[in-house]
């Protein structure tokens, strides 16, 4: 029971960190990007390439998967994205599912269609005993991770400069030009920042959630999910909102196996019926 | 004074109607469509892919281009119908025409039920519902392996002669002609539909929906009904699927599906029907090009022509409808022109 709990808060943690880019993208920017799930199969094909091909060890691979699909998420921003902030939902759906199609493709073509394995370093894999709980060293090492991850986010969004011009940026684009603040620059430096996070929770999950050339579309449910249902109101919604998905998901496949993914989409369905705009929605945002 | 306001709304309405009027091209594109029955004998099932795949489209346009729907999960009205059209072939008549309108009932009814689940929220909570819904269908025809076949899909559908006389052959001869029917009397009823004033009242509410309920149209009733509609379409057009291949497999209900239309749709041009049945011309002929040169990776080549259509814009590529004779468009260049000599 306290293993499920302790296996759920694990995942949910990780879908975190892979939704919480798109929580400011699609949240905050308003800008529908279908697509983020290519940027984590990004993280974690990199990883993948550099353990099995190079024999990096893994701790070195984390952040090199983050800063990687960062500038991949920067290169691209400033080259599409960009162009399409202010066009149409329509346009942006058929704009991100194009590059989703493409990346799929592209991985199939140089890496195969098989699932990826990395071997975790030793230290790392197995479980042991604590107060009857049984716990995975691995999902230990992401929970901390993460919490880690979300306390410094937190932080940089409410406590920083750059926090703060990223608040006023999408809160009014025009006031905050008018500011002097560099809207164009500020968004781009989220966006590789959601990014990178995308890439890295990317590179944790190979492990957790497998990797093949589907990836994004077959994770692009969830990180809908976390986005919608938690809300854009700060990145606490999307927070709880994975923890409740990660948990259910995991309880859920544990328990009730046969009705599968059936409760989660019925459950995000009934939430947004009744609360269009997710859990913790604000007031004033875009 | 009420003269003048005579002439006005006579003249809107003579503005009504011609843009309700056949047009020689539309006629031109029919002849073709039969045309194709006697010079292509062995395209046979593409041009029956094509044509279920253009209703699938106009099905869509119905909420996209006339109720301004952004739907990700139009997929589930196509694989519900040709779910529910190989079940009642299987468990209850295996005659087509019966078999199509039960499909059509079965999917109808869905979408008014989740019609009302597109009415509250932005795009985003539409897209997501939409895409839910889809995942939903997809889940339970996965898990209900005892009515569906579960992930081996349904096989088995047999089927009796259309009407009694005409047999399914084996180049699809008949079925092509079955289809073709189909889509040329469906497409007669969504004209119908979309200049009506039922049709004119959904497009003011998606040009803007507070404007059209303060002139007194309610924009909830209108989009269920059109939901409904386009729900019923999406069902015959996967009924057709299952009919034609006898065959039904979950791929109906997967994602690619909704993304397929879309872009078949976006290529065809929304919002005047035949978007969709040049889509799905355009599309399938790309596809089948593409998945000869490069047979596993067609995708990729699909994902960029996405984007460059979205870069370029979409509204400029599908600039070419106003070069079809007697279009609405191609009338107002001419006038703007007129009127630009005029001033002169």
């Amino acid at each position: 029971m306290l293993t499920i709990l302790f296996d759920g808060i694990a995942y949910g943690m990780l879908l975190f960190v892979l939704a919480c880019g798109l929580s400011v993208t699609l949240g905050l920017m308003n800008f529908v990007n279908l697509a983020h799930g290519a940027f984590a199969m990004a993280g974690g094909y990199i990883t993948v390439i550099m353990m099995n091909r190079y024999g990096i060890s893994f701790y070195w691979c984390l952040p090199a998967a983050f800063i990687l699909t960062a500038l991949i998420g920067v290169v691209l921003e400033r080259l599409l994205y960009r162009r399409l902030y202010s066009a149409s939902h329509l346009d942006q759906v058929l704009f991100s599912i194009g590059l989703v199609f493409m990346s799929i493709a592209a991985i199939d073509y140089f890496m195969g269609g098989q699932q990826q394995l990395i071997n975790l370093p030793p230290e790392l894999s197995g479980r042991f005993g604590f107060m009857g709980v049984d716990i995975g060293r691995y999902r230990l090492f992401i929970i901390v991770i993460c919490t880690v991850l979300t306390i410094a986010l937190q932080l940089a969004l409410t406590r920083t400069r750059f926090g703060s011009q990223l608040r006023a940026a999408v809160d009014d684009g025009r006031v905050a030009r008018g500011m002097g603040i560099n809207v164009s620059v500020i968004f781009a430096l989220t966006f590789a920042l959601g990014s990178g996070l995308a890439g890295l929770g990317g590179a944790l999950g190979t492990e957790l959630l497998g990797l093949d050339p589907n990836f994004p579309l077959k994770y692009l449910i969830y990180f809908m999910i976390v986005v919608t249902v938690g809300g854009t109101s700060s990145i606490t919604g999307p927070f709880i909102a994975a923890l409740l998905l990660g948990i259910a998901d995991v309880a859920g496949k544990y328990y009730v196996p046969q009705l599968g993914a059936f409760i989660i989409y019925a459950v995000m369905i009934l939430v947004l019926i009744l609360r269009p705009h997710g859990l913790f929605s604000r007031e004033g945002g875009r | 004074m009420s003269g003048e306001h005579n002439n006005a709304s006579m003249e809107a309405i003579r503005l009504l109607k011609r843009t309700g009027r056949w047009q020689i091209w539309e006629f031109a594109l029919w002849l073709v469509a039969i045309a194709a029955i006697f010079v292509l004998p062995s395209q046979m099932l593409i041009l029956t892919e094509i044509a279920i795949l253009a209703l699938f489209a106009i099905s869509l346009d119905l909420i996209l281009g006339y109720a301004g729907i952004v739907s990700l999960g139009h997929t589930a009205f196509f694989g519900l119908g040709a779910y529910a059209a190989g079940l009642f072939a299987v468990h209850v008549s295996s005659e087509p025409i019966v078999g199509l309108l039960a499909a059509a009932l079965v999917s109808g009814l869905f979408g008014f039920l989740t019609s009302f689940l597109v009415l509250r929220g932005s795009d985003l909570t539409r897209l997501m519902t939409t895409f839910g819904v889809a995942m939903l269908l997809a889940e339970v025809v996965n898990q209900a392996a005892w009515l569906t076949g579960g992930a081996d899909g349904l096989s088995g559908v047999m089927l009796n002669p259309i009407l009694g006389y005409f047999e399914f052959d084996l180049w699809g001869r008949t079925s092509y002609i079955y289809c073709l029917i189909v889509l040329v009397v469906l497409t007669y009823v969504a004209r119908r539909i979309v200049n009506s004033p039922f049709g004119l009242s959904l497009k003011a509410i998606k040009r803007n929906q507070r404007r059209a309920s303060m002139l007194g149209i309610s924009p909830t009733r209108r989009i269920v009904a059109i939901y409904t509609i386009s729900a019923a379409y999406a069902g015959i057009a996967g009924a057709l699927l299952t009919q034609t291949t006898s065959f039904v497999s979950p791929d109906v209900l997967a994602f690619h599906r909704s993304a397929e239309v879309l872009l078949v749709l976006v290529i065809g041009g929304v919002g005047y029907l035949y978007g969709g049945v040049f889509g799905a011309v355009l599309f399938s002929i790309l596809r089948n090009w593409l998945s000869v040169i490069t047979p596993q990776y067609w995708m990729f080549w699909i994902g960029l022509v996405l984007i460059i259509i979205v870069l370029v814009g979409r509204e400029r590529l599908t600039r070419w409808q106003a070069l079809l004779p007697g279009s609405a468009r191609n009338r107002q260049a001419r006038m703007q022109h007129a009127v630009a000599e005029e001033s002169k």
